[in-house]
């Protein structure tokens, strides 16, 4: 048995101890979808940090960083600086008006079941892709890792995300991502450390040597720290800069529309507490990216390119941090990186779950064909827990299927997308714009997920590849996010106003702005 | 808590003056520090992208311009955050006032 296998062993163990005290203390819908909401500020920054840093940005990044410099730190920054959105514009009105899902803002004053179901589809998309794209990543990772073959490396994440999930709720789901959220920033600490050992603590010795990056002598030298190796004209041609700015408009409002981001509001007391826990996790978020400069950039003045290339001769930019940790490290630090990762993706895809199937349970089930009554109690966390099996075995089958060849960055793009153009535009709407109505939010939603679905299809990443692209970009955020702004707002003004939705303006506001009648932390 | 039992007159909070003048304190101030965040970020994607050679320039060793930006946006994010964070307690005071007797 590797040492990688033991530490990851005992990441699980640790996490369904976890698991099965949080069971204990399950009851009711409050507690199973919300943790009661009794997380505190730190405790919730830390578990937004937890579920924001996918295996996609700690491995995929530093991959990123060093194979093409600068252009991949450009993520690093559009990553933290999203955090704004979220703390501006989304965190306190939704802890004030909502109750579990983001559903639950729209719905306050609009038409609820068609706006919910709406909602609700938007949701299972971004998390369904998301989650797709992390299992894809981890049955590869552990492969590479562990050792254990694709499929039940897949098998074997997706049944331990549905044991926090089913039986844990929020609560296990919380507690994982604080963990995980830990050990990745020891993990990138120790990281870090160990490149600025080897450059003798010099940030000029440092910075240096990233621009002859030579990856230790087995390549040209090239300035890493100069722009454009991978959106310059020189290399992605004429579209490349457009390309970057998109890419960067998708990411600073994406995430303040990522469903399993907004639904960790719900798990503090008040909107005060979801303030802190913003600036928490933006603190964590802020310090681990800028530590990418040096494990990313460090990689390329450290690792031989023979390390770091697949069988076929390209870039294996998954494996570069579990690499680097192994050359400066050894095998300890090599497993206690791999176990960082995935636990990394086991706390992410829980996260995933619990959000997709509270949106099922909460939105479509129990408010659109219930019309918001509960027949018996508890039926709305019982029907949580098993679309969570259904959400499950759907990710683990379409990952499955599509094999570890699928490109996880294509998907991760789309789930950003989808969540800057559907949701984000409706949610800042109906929040600040009196006349919004049904009709508006619904033309929103469904252009925003259409638009960004179909320009990614078309675009060099989707159907026709980069030789019959038939959008140019890979980014479709600077079309499908104005897209979705303008297809909420004419469908507003182009249907008739919709009066008792701006009656209802009135309560939303007082209660969005002073927190009036906000739903209240459980006693325990 | 009594907005649970009685109902309560939303019209009426929404309409009090301290209501209104918090109201609008904040569509201000949110509206003002998009504009300015929004402008500082997408800055450094079209500088990098459509100014490559302004962009290359050294300011320290081998550190240019673009690194320096790219790094000042975390610095951007935090400092916004804890200007946020002042502003916003103010906010919860009057907030709580407007309020007070529904309590």
């Amino acid at each position: 048995m590797s040492i990688s296998l033991i530490m990851f062993l005992g990441f699980v163990a640790l996490t369904l101890l976890i698991t099965f005290w949080a069971a204990k203390k399950n009851t009711g819908a409050s507690a199973y979808f919300a943790a009661g909401r009794s997380i505190t500020g730190w405790q919730n920054g830390l578990a937004v940090a937890g579920d924001y840093m996918s295996a996609a940005s700690f491995l995929g990044i530093s991959g990123m960083i060093c194979f093409s410099g600068y252009d991949g730190f450009m993520y690093s920054v559009g990553f933290l600086v999203a955090y704004i959105t979220v703390l501006l514009i989304v965190a306190e009105p939704l802890r004030n008006a909502g109750k579990y899902t983001m559903a639950d803002l729209l719905a306050y004053r609009l038409s609820p079941r068609p706006v919910r179901a709406m909602a609700s589809l938007s949701t299972l998309t971004v998390s369904t892709f998301y989650m797709i794209a992390q299992m894809v990543g981890a049955g590869v990772i552990i492969k590479r890792l562990i050792g254990l073959e694709f499929a039940p490396a897949v098998i074997g994440v997706g049944i331990l995300m549905l044991v926090y999930v089913v039986f844990g709720g929020m609560l296990a789901t919380t507690w994982v991502q604080i963990i995980k959220a830990l050990l990745l920033m020891a993990g990138a600490f120790l990281l870090s450390y160990l490149v600025l050992q080897y450059h003798d603590f010099s940030f000029t010795n440092f910075f240096n040597a990233v621009s002859k990056a030579d990856y230790a002598g087995t390549a040209e030298p090239k300035n890493l720290l100069e722009p454009g190796l991978k959106y310059g004209v020189a290399v992605a041609g004429p579209w490349g800069p457009l390309d970057l700015v998109s890419l960067g408009l998708g990411l600073v409002l994406g995430t303040a529309g990522l469903p399993h981001i907004l639904v960790r509001f719900y798990t503090v007391p008040d909107a005060k507490t979801a303030r802190s826990s913003v600036v928490w996790a933006m603190a964590i978020i802020g310090v681990f990216y800028i530590m990418t400069t040096f494990f990313g950039f460090g990689a390329a003045t450290i690792l031989k390119k023979a390390l770091i290339l697949t069988s076929d001769g390209k870039p294996d930019t998954n494996m570069v941090a579990p690499i680097l940790a192994q050359q400066l490290g050894g095998e300890l630090f090599f497993a206690f990186i791999s176990a960082v990762a995935f636990a990394t993706i086991l706390a992410v895809v829980a996260g995933l779950t619990m959000s997709a199937s509270a949106s099922f349970a909460h939105d479509f089930y129990s408010n659109v064909i219930h019309h918001g009554k509960e027949n018996r109690p508890g039926e709305e966390v019982k029907v949580a827990r098993i679309t969570a099996f259904v959400v499950g075995a759907v990710s683990i089958g379409i990952a499955i299927y599509l094999g570890p060849s699928v490109n996880a960055a294509f998907l991760v793009g789309l789930a950003f997308a989808v969540a800057a153009s559907a949701n984000l535009p409706v949610i800042i709407f109906s929040v600040f714009w009196k006349r919004f109505n049904t009709a508006g939010a619904v033309a929103g939603l469904s252009v925003g997920l259409t638009s960004a679905i179909v320009l990614i299809l078309l675009s060099p990443n989707g159907l026709f590849g980069k030789a019959g692209a038939i959008f140019p970009l890979e980014n479709p955020g600077i079309v499908s996010i104005p897209l979705g702004f303008l297809a909420a707002y004419l469908g507003t003004i182009l249907t008739p106003r919709d009066l008792e939705a701006e009656s209802k303006f009135a309560e939303l506001t007082v209660r969005a702005h002073t927190g009036l009648g906000a739903e209240k932390a459980t006693a325990h | 808590m009594s907005d649970q039992k009685s109902p309560v007159d939303w019209e009426r909070l929404e309409a009090k003056p301290e209501f209104r003048a918090l109201i609008s304190k904040k569509a201000r101030f949110i509206i003002g520090a998009t504009i300015f965040f929004m402008s500082y970020y997408l800055a450094l994607p079209i500088l990098v992208g459509y100014f490559p050679d302004l962009m290359k320039k050294k300011v320290w060793g081998e550190v240019n311009v673009a690194y320096v930006f790219a790094l000042s946006q975390f610095f951007m994010a935090w400092i916004m955050a804890f200007v946020y964070v002042r502003v916003a307690t103010r906010w919860d005071k009057s907030a709580a006032s407007v309020i007070s007797d529904q309590h």
